[in-house]
């Protein structure tokens, strides 16, 4: 953030309503920024800007410094915040939004990879319907960072000794009933 | 006991990196009377990562399992939390946005599927606690638990957000099942911290030190083992002991138990049926030191 002030005429007002469009988006308009959700979170003293922040950028407009914070990427989807926010705001819902939207513009943190993660493993249920951990892993690391691959190996080692590793995808049946409802949800929402 | 019948949906983690917690399930499940039946071709639910992406096609594929329940008029029970949190969410969402009721059947109608929003879910320990009960299981029990020391974990999801069947933030259904079944639950005030989920794969650091604090808080109330009944708990917290304790100096070795694989023993189902080979920090010698725990009976 270079200034704390922010001009009228810089806000992103296309931004604002596009967050509040989100299912139970428009909460956000009741956040009275008292911080319990950065004070629950397991994970706010890494983030760029805590989820308090974000919520008060969002409405100043701040599009692209929330779309390329890390805030959503490193949220686990603990819902310690959604359960404590004295507004009832669905805080864990609008980090999801949050993420679609940084994927659909192509927006993400310097050097972030995380959403090639989400990227693969709905690309995996996508071809196979079910999730299957060693396909991820393959496509993540080879899309981001090949060497953690091998530097995952002892992980993966020890959970092939232990029965836990299948090797090969077990597909549904009718995969292509599957991925039918996909293509039509798809060309009915995006994102 | 009257048997229950349930529509089971294992969900993708206990048919692979879980195995041992399906196989714990289903042995417990057959001794204590719960008849759970494999939903027929069921999909991925998506869990948080699908609906990170795009939303109405992760709510339509949660969807399309739904569906297919539904037409079985039976509850759906699910050992896993994410499923359980990801197909519940997707009940709320088509009872609260009716447009996206519509877009959901409207996806669904092309494989000629339709939902109504019918089907409750069920979380597994919540038929284990309220349909079943602590006090039948406790009467079919063959051993005694002997003072075991555990550290009940419940995670995130499986009691948030909804509070479905517990307290949000200091849960006790799975310290009060185990301590019926002669176990010592400690004081684990870390008992619903996020182990970090799937950040141990895409921000490792991050989810380490997450583990890490849940590990020491177990271990400094003096837990013998950590109980948990998601596989995702179970794995961050069992698979990644050793790469712990180098990073951070420490030396870990806490077996990490699925409530199923815990239960079984107390049923006296023998430990080849409950998978603990599948456990990475070894369960056995614990449990069998344990074993003498004096047949009941």
């Amino acid at each position: 953030m270079k200034s704390d002030v922010v001009l009228e005429e810089s806000m992103h007002l296309d931004f604002i309503e596009e967050i509040y469009s989100i299912p139970g988006g428009e909460k956000i308009k009741d956040c009275i920024q008292c911080g319990t959700c950065s004070g629950s979170c397991p994970t706010s003293d890494l983030m760029d800007y805590t989820p308090r922040k974000i919520f008060a950028m969002i409405r100043a407009g701040m599009r692209d410094e929330v779309l390329t914070a890390n805030t959503s990427w490193l949220c686990s989807s603990c819902y310690s915040c959604y359960v404590r926010c004295p507004q009832d705001i669905k805080i864990t819902d609008i980090m999801y939004a949050l993420k679609r939207l940084a994927i659909k513009e192509g927006k993400f943190p310097k050097g972030s990879d995380a959403q090639e993660f989400f990227k693969a493993f709905a690309n995996v249920v996508n071809r196979y319907g079910r999730n299957h951990e060693m396909e991820l892993m393959r496509r993540y690391f080879l899309k981001t960072k090949p060497l953690n691959l091998l530097l995952n190996m002892p992980i993966g080692l020890k959970m092939l000794r232990h029965g836990r590793l299948p090797l090969l995808p077990k597909k549904m049946r009718n995969i292509s009933q599957l991925q039918k409802i996909i293509r039509k949800a798809k060309s009915l929402g995006g994102s | 006991m009257k048997e229950q019948v349930y529509t089971y949906y294992p969900g993708c983690s206990v048919k692979a990196s879980a195995k041992g917690y399906e196989q714990s399930t289903l042995a417990v499940a057959e001794r204590l009377g719960i008849r759970l039946i494999e939903l027929e071709d069921w999909n991925c639910c998506g869990a948080t990562a699908y609906m990170s992406v795009e939303e109405l096609p992760s709510l339509a594929i949660a969807a399309r399992n739904l569906a297919l329940a539904e037409s079985h008029g039976r509850p759906l029970v699910t050992p896993c939390p994410a499923c359980f949190i990801t197909l519940k969410k997707t009940n709320s969402c088509i009872a609260e946005f009716p447009k996206l009721k519509e877009q959901v059947n409207e996806a669904l109608d092309e494989a000629e599927l339709k939902y109504n929003g019918t089907v409750e879910v069920r979380h597994l320990l919540s038929v284990l606690t309220n349909d079943v009960g602590a006090q039948a299981i406790k009467a079919q029990a063959k051993r005694d638990l002997g003072g075991l020391k555990v550290a009940c974990y419940y995670g995130c999801q499986i009691v948030r957000p909804g509070e479905e069947f517990d307290n949000a933030e200091m849960p006790t259904t799975m310290d009060s099942l185990l301590a019926e079944l002669g176990a010592e639950p400690v004081y684990f005030p870390m008992k619903t911290k996020c182990c970090g989920a799937s950040l141990i794969v895409s921000a490792q650091d991050v989810a380490l030190r997450l583990v890490k604090d849940i590990l020491l808080c177990a271990q400094q109330y003096g837990a013998q083992c950590i109980v948990t009944a998601c596989p995702l708990c179970q794995l961050n917290l069992d698979a990644y002991q050793e790469q712990i304790n180098q990073k951070y100096n420490l030396n870990f070795q806490i077996p990490i138990l699925f409530i199923t694989q815990l239960i079984g023993m107390a049923l006296g189902i023998p430990n080849e049926n409950l998978g603990l080979r599948t456990n990475i920090v070894p369960a056995k010698p614990l449990l069998e030191k344990y074993q003498a725990l004096q047949e009941r009976r």
